[in-house]
């Protein structure tokens, strides 16, 4: 009967592509929606993975990474007298504008960090010499910068190169090197030199340093560290890991606490949930509607199968397989389309497109309720059908 | 040399059944006896209204009595738990309709198995029995087809199939040639005459249609929710009117 089941529904071709359908924008709005959403709060913490650092120190009442309050440079010297810290480096990080050769400007992330260390510096270059950072006017710039900063975006040929100079605040800005780097939330590219060149490049104020990073000694948690940065400093330690729904280890997360902060104070979960619900209604409606006038339209048979001696069991044995059928495909449909979307933002590198394990099994489970409502009108429609009005026409 | 009395295979005992409650209450069915023979077709005629429909509903156990019994087989059917009633039709009882009721998605040979596969026999087994039985109604040739691709007449046939496929002891036929012209109404009566009319089955065919009365063996004339009268055909078709 089974099989009977999924011939009555391959059968009418209209309904069985309209419910796919259906199913397929409600998977592909969900899935595609939340990674996009996820990729832009990841965005939103790309200083902290282009400065990789255990700890960021920062003032006492700063709650994410992009909005930083201005710190005395004595702060770095406080950190660094904290036992459980190893070593401990100023970080400049600020929006500046470069002046391109044909005097047009464009919006950068300045990174200034130690000299001698050059502790935050790129982690992963694809082109130049990191130690050339010392050599003097010299910056490092990230793979999106090749595009935005050459003459014409448009031609990849033409994008800037190891050699090539601009202005920062009329000093020039020779690029020794080229860094593969997270893209910025505001689409700026990132660019690093060191913190004193930093402070030239910046328009100057009372107080210049931005954050301090710092490392655990060896065998100190981090935990700890952070724990008695705060005691001894009064400054605002954070942990520079992975974002985590843990509330109280999500307090001292700098990634966890970032994003928060733009879940809490941006309308962009608002706009993303919307979209999201709009898929979810989307897959009810049209799968509900769909099915539900699927299984009206086959009342008669199905009222002629029930006279036929098939049991109320076998009947809703079908019409649960039949909706998980299209369930499944349109899943299934849905989820190709993301992951081509993915393939096309992970290429290009927007817009934001992050992942998790936990997105499908959730739009999975959302498809499987769409599914189940669907199912059970259909069931609570066959169950109510008495067989005798097969008789009554 | 004497005439052997034909075995009862329905036996209708006083069977009254009611719609509605209160003032609104319509008894449509008022103590109806009735008995069909092994081996026979019985049709029940009367105007519309009259309760033969519902009388058939409840001998096939579709639609439960007020009072009164139904012995089919021997079974009582009214005394039956609903999922025993369900298994008893899936094994016992075929069906004819009268708009065919085929699944239009389906060809031919999957409509003519779906009792068997109710039954849980094998998709592929329930499918060769189909077309076996296609080949008795002479649509052999026409398995492969959707029930769109037949004429009134065919399809009927592929019903008839389908009722017959799992070869049961009673079979309940509601109007089941007033969709079809006089020919092809004829042409179905004669081939429902030859493969369902067997010893160990009996018949009930619900009609309005007075040309195919010959092809009983009994009729049994309703009026107002009671059998008036129970004609047998051997002795001439009766002259009935019923509207």
């Amino acid at each position: 009967m089974l099989g009977l089941a999924l011939k009555m529904l391959f059968g009418d071709t209209a309904k069985y592509l309209m419910l796919v359908a259906g199913l397929f924008v409600a998977t592909f709005l969900m899935a595609q929606q939340t990674a996009v959403f996820c990729g832009l709060m990841l965005w939103t913490t790309s200083t902290l993975k282009n400065v990789p650092a255990p700890i960021w120190v920062v003032e006492s009442k700063v709650a994410q990474i992009n909005e930083t309050n201005p710190m005395r440079d004595t702060d770095v010297a406080l950190v660094r007298s904290v036992d459980s810290v190893a070593w401990a480096m100023p970080i400049f990080a600020g929006i500046q504008r470069v002046r391109m050769p044909d005097g047009s400007f464009k919006v950068i992330n300045l990174i200034g960090v130690d000299a001698t260390s050059l502790a935050g510096a790129p982690p992963k270059l694809i082109a130049g010499n990191i130690d050339d950072l010392r050599l003097p006017n010299t910056v490092i710039i990230d793979d999106l910068a090749i595009e935005r900063l050459s003459k014409n975006p448009k031609d990849k040929k033409a994008g800037i190169k190891v050699g090539d100079s601009f202005e920062i605040n009329d000093i020039e800005a020779r690029v020794v090197g080229i860094a593969k780097a997270m893209r910025s939330f505001t689409g700026g590219p990132y660019i690093w030199t060191t913190y004193e060149r930093a402070l030239q490049y910046s328009p100057p104020s009372r107080k210049m340093l931005s954050a301090v990073i710092a490392a655990p000694k060896p065998g100190v948690s981090r935990e700890k560290a952070i724990e008695e940065i705060e005691r001894v400093t009064g400054l605002k330690a954070y942990s520079n890991g992975e974002f985590t729904f843990n509330g109280e280890v999500g307090k001292h997360e700098f990634n966890t606490s970032t994003i928060w902060w733009y879940v809490k104070n941006t309308g962009i979960p608002i706009s993303f949930g919307i979209t999201v619900i709009v898929g979810l209604l989307t897959g009810i409606a049209i799968a509900s509607q769909t099915f539900y006038s699927f299984v009206l339209e086959n009342m008669k048979h199905l009222g002629a199968l029930k006279a036929m001696g098939a049991s109320n069991l076998t009947l809703c044995s079908m019409l649960i397989l039949q909706s998980f059928t299209v369930g499944l495909i349109g899943f299934g449909i849905g989820l190709f389309a993301t992951a081509g979307f993915a393939r096309g933002a992970l290429a290009n590198q927007q817009p934001p497109f992050f992942m998790t394990w936990h997105v499908p099994v959730v739009v999975f489970i959302v498809i499987t309720g769409i599914c189940s409502f669907a199912a059970l009108l259909g069931i609570w429609r066959v169950s109510r059908y008495e067989p005798a009005m097969v008789f009554r026409g | 040399m004497a005439v052997a009395t034909p075995k009862p295979a329905v036996i209708v005992r006083g069977i009254v059944k009611s719609f509605g409650d209160g003032d609104s209450k319509l008894t449509v069915l008022k103590g109806i006896d009735l008995q069909a023979a092994d081996g026979e077709i019985m049709m029940l005629v009367g105007p519309s209204g009259c309760g033969k429909t519902t009388l058939i509903s409840i001998i096939a156990g579709t639609m439960n009595a007020d009072k009164g019994d139904v012995e089919v087989f021997g079974e009582h059917l009214l005394k039956l738990k609903k999922s025993a009633i369900t298994r008893f039709r899936a094994q016992n009882i075929g069906f004819i309709f009268q708009s065919f009721n085929l699944i239009p998605t389906l060809n031919c040979a999957e409509n003519v198995s779906v009792p068997l596969l109710i039954q849980g026999v094998s998709a592929r087994k329930a499918e060769q029995k189909g077309r076996e039985m296609l080949e008795r109604v002479g649509l052999g040739d026409k398995w492969r087809n959707r029930p769109n691709q037949l004429s009134g007449g065919q399809q009927q046939r592929v019903a008839i199939a389908r009722a017959l496929v799992h070869e049961p002891r009673l079979i309940i036929c509601d109007e089941p040639t007033a969709a079809l012209d006089a020919k092809n109404g004829a042409m179905i009566m004669e081939l429902f005459h030859d493969v369902a009319r067997k010893p160990g089955r009996a018949v009930i065919i619900v009609t309005h249609d007075n040309r195919i009365y010959k092809y009983a063996d009994q009729i049994a004339q309703m009026e107002d929710g009671k059998i008036i009268e129970v004609h047998r055909v051997e002795n001439g078709v009766p002259d009935l009117d019923i509207h």
